[in-house]
């Protein structure tokens, strides 16, 4: 069974990159296709024909226009919901014909930062952000210091016990942030992570995305906001249009550019 | 000790499922079935204990009567069969029924008719045998017979036996009620369980992004209904050991040997007193399966 780190996430810093380690491909999509509902009430393919690879240790941005697919995309990554067609390969393995007994044990190896935030209702911001650790049982005393470090971390330590719903929209988010990244996921995979935030915290959380890369996990961030594009040197860019990927070839481009 | 992390981490499990409403609902259902459950069991299980009773008292005892027109010729016959009743080793006592109580005994139907010594009534004899069981009772009751022509046995047995028959009756009907409780109890539990995770649907899947089994998610909400039927059944447990407590105090009082029988010994009060602990597990357990065979539909 393979062993996960819960390292703590002071004392990683850039220099300690995994990016430029290992190189091979997290996550390979051959033919995939998507189509919601089934028999006549199946509604058209909402993703066609997407062959693409991600290569451990990348970042990405997956763009596109609202409606073109960036959530269902996203969701075929963190599992939630399986392709109509085509093969996904994650880790290294088929995940189209993955046993649900086997769903939870990949998921853990996937952070993600849902658009709604998801955050549940009736925990703490701190319960909330110590959920991953929980569920993957790590013991309680080892919770406190990355539970703590990753409030610092995302500016709520002065919010560790409020409930979701006395937390503004910004920090909501940052505690969605927070939930996916702090059990040190291999893939983050974030769904307009920036939306609800000012630029400056909009900066700050993309630096924690970075650092979070830098140690070696694969992020994959869908944003409408072009401007964060530029911000991550070396990332490259997904662009979505109508279910399609506009580079068929799947060599993604990189440095991103501004789409026209 | 629940240390304090632990406590943490079991406090924040549960306000995961905090606001089940749903669930909150069986802390009340459970105290009523577990109330109305135990009061079937008590009435089953002192039934149960009142026809074994009469079963043991019946089956070793007769009433010997002595049938002869003849007052005088009646009264050597009783006697001579009384001194045989009295040798026989099969007998512990035999004891002739006082004219005086024939006559009372009689009252209600002749009035004081039952008074004249010229009526020929038969002459009676109880007759309490050493062996309390079928056979020994029925080998009794022939070696009686054989006695003389004017000798007729009656055992208490079968003359008491549409009585046992009601009793038996009542105890297999508390146990018929015991068993639908537990079948509707489960029941609810299901039906809350499903509420429950219609109501958190949103939050499973979250635990399940999270990386959640379904056993995990199938925990909270067994416990959530465990603490639930826990305090309903104690709260429902304690109120029906109350009331069965206080019938039987009641019935002691009334001095009836036939009700006076219908008490619970120390068996019976542990089998009660379990009642609560096997509800609860049977909550906790239909809760398990139900939520686990529904999360098997979710990615």
């Amino acid at each position: 069974m393979r062993k996960r780190r819960y390292g703590h996430w002071h004392g990683h810093q850039a220099g300690e990159s995994g990016r430029n380690n290992v190189m091979a491909n997290i996550v390979q999509f051959e033919n995939v296709g998507l189509r919601y509902g089934l028999g006549p009430d199946a509604g058209p393919e909402t993703l066609s024909d997407l062959s693409f690879t991600l290569r451990s240790g990348a970042f990405y941005f997956l763009t596109g226009a609202s409606g073109a697919g960036k959530t269902s995309l996203l969701k075929l990554l963190y599992l939630a919901q399986r392709p109509t067609r085509g093969v996904i390969r994650l880790f290294g393995e088929d995940a189209v014909v993955l046993s649900r007994d086997r769903l939870p044990g990949f998921r853990r190896r996937i952070g993600v930062v849902f658009q709604d935030f998801r955050l549940v209702p009736h925990l703490s911001t701190w319960d909330n952000i110590a959920l991953p650790l929980r569920v993957a049982g790590m013991p309680e005393a080892d919770i406190e210091q990355p539970v703590r470090e990753m409030l610092t971390w995302v500016g709520l330590g002065d919010r560790a016990d409020a409930r979701p719903a006395t937390l503004s929209g910004g920090e909501q988010q940052r505690v969605a942030i927070a939930r996916a990244v702090i059990a040190r996921p291999e893939i983050l995979v974030a769904d307009e992570p920036t939306g609800n935030v000012d630029p400056d915290m909009a900066e700050r959380l993309l630096h924690l995305f970075e650092s979070l890369n830098k140690l070696g996990t694969t992020v994959v961030v869908a944003t409408h906001d072009f401007h964060l594009l530029g911000r991550i040197p070396g990332a490259q860019m997904m662009r979505l249009d109508r279910g399609r990927l506009l580079d068929p070839t799947g060599s993604l481009r990189y440095p991103p550019t501004r789409p026209e | 000790m629940m240390s304090r992390a632990t406590k943490a981490r079991s406090s924040a499990e549960r306000r995961v499922l905090d606001e089940a409403g749903g669930l909150r609902a069986m802390t009340w259902v459970m105290a009523i079935m577990l109330f109305l459950t135990m009061l079937a069991a008590a009435l089953g299980l002192a039934t149960a204990g009142a026809a074994r009773l009469l079963d043991r008292q019946l089956a070793g005892r007769l009433t010997v009567q002595i049938v002869d027109g003849d007052p005088v010729r009646r009264d050597v016959a009783a006697a001579r069969v009384l001194a045989a009743l009295r040798a026989m080793p099969a007998v512990a006592t035999a004891t002739p029924v006082d004219r005086a109580e024939l006559t009372r005994l009689l009252q209600p139907w002749l009035g004081s008719d039952g008074a004249d010594p010229q009526l020929p009534v038969p002459a009676m004899i109880d007759v309490d045998l050493a062996d309390h069981d079928e056979a020994a009772a029925s080998r009794a009751a022939a070696t009686v017979r054989r006695l003389g022509s004017s000798v007729r046995v009656d055992r208490h047995e079968s003359w008491m036996s549409p009585v046992n028959d009601v009793m038996r009756t009542l105890t297999f009907l508390a146990l018929a009620l015991v068993l639908l409780m537990a079948s509707a109890t489960a029941s609810v539990v299901v039906l809350a369980a499903r509420a429950g995770l219609q109501t958190h649907r949103a939050t499973i899947a979250v635990m399940h992004m999270l990386g959640s089994t379904d056993l995990q998610v199938a925990r909270l909400f067994q416990r959530r209904i465990a603490l639930d039927a826990t305090i309903g059944g104690v709260g429902g447990g304690v109120a029906a050991l109350l009331v069965v407590a206080f019938i039987g105090i009641r019935l002691h009082g009334l001095g009836s040997d036939l009700l006076g029988g219908v008490t619970l010994g120390g068996v019976d009060w542990v089998v009660l007193a379990l009642l609560p602990v096997a509800f609860v597990v049977l909550a906790t357990l239909a809760a398990r399966v139900t939520i686990v065979r529904a999360l098997r539909h979710i990615l």
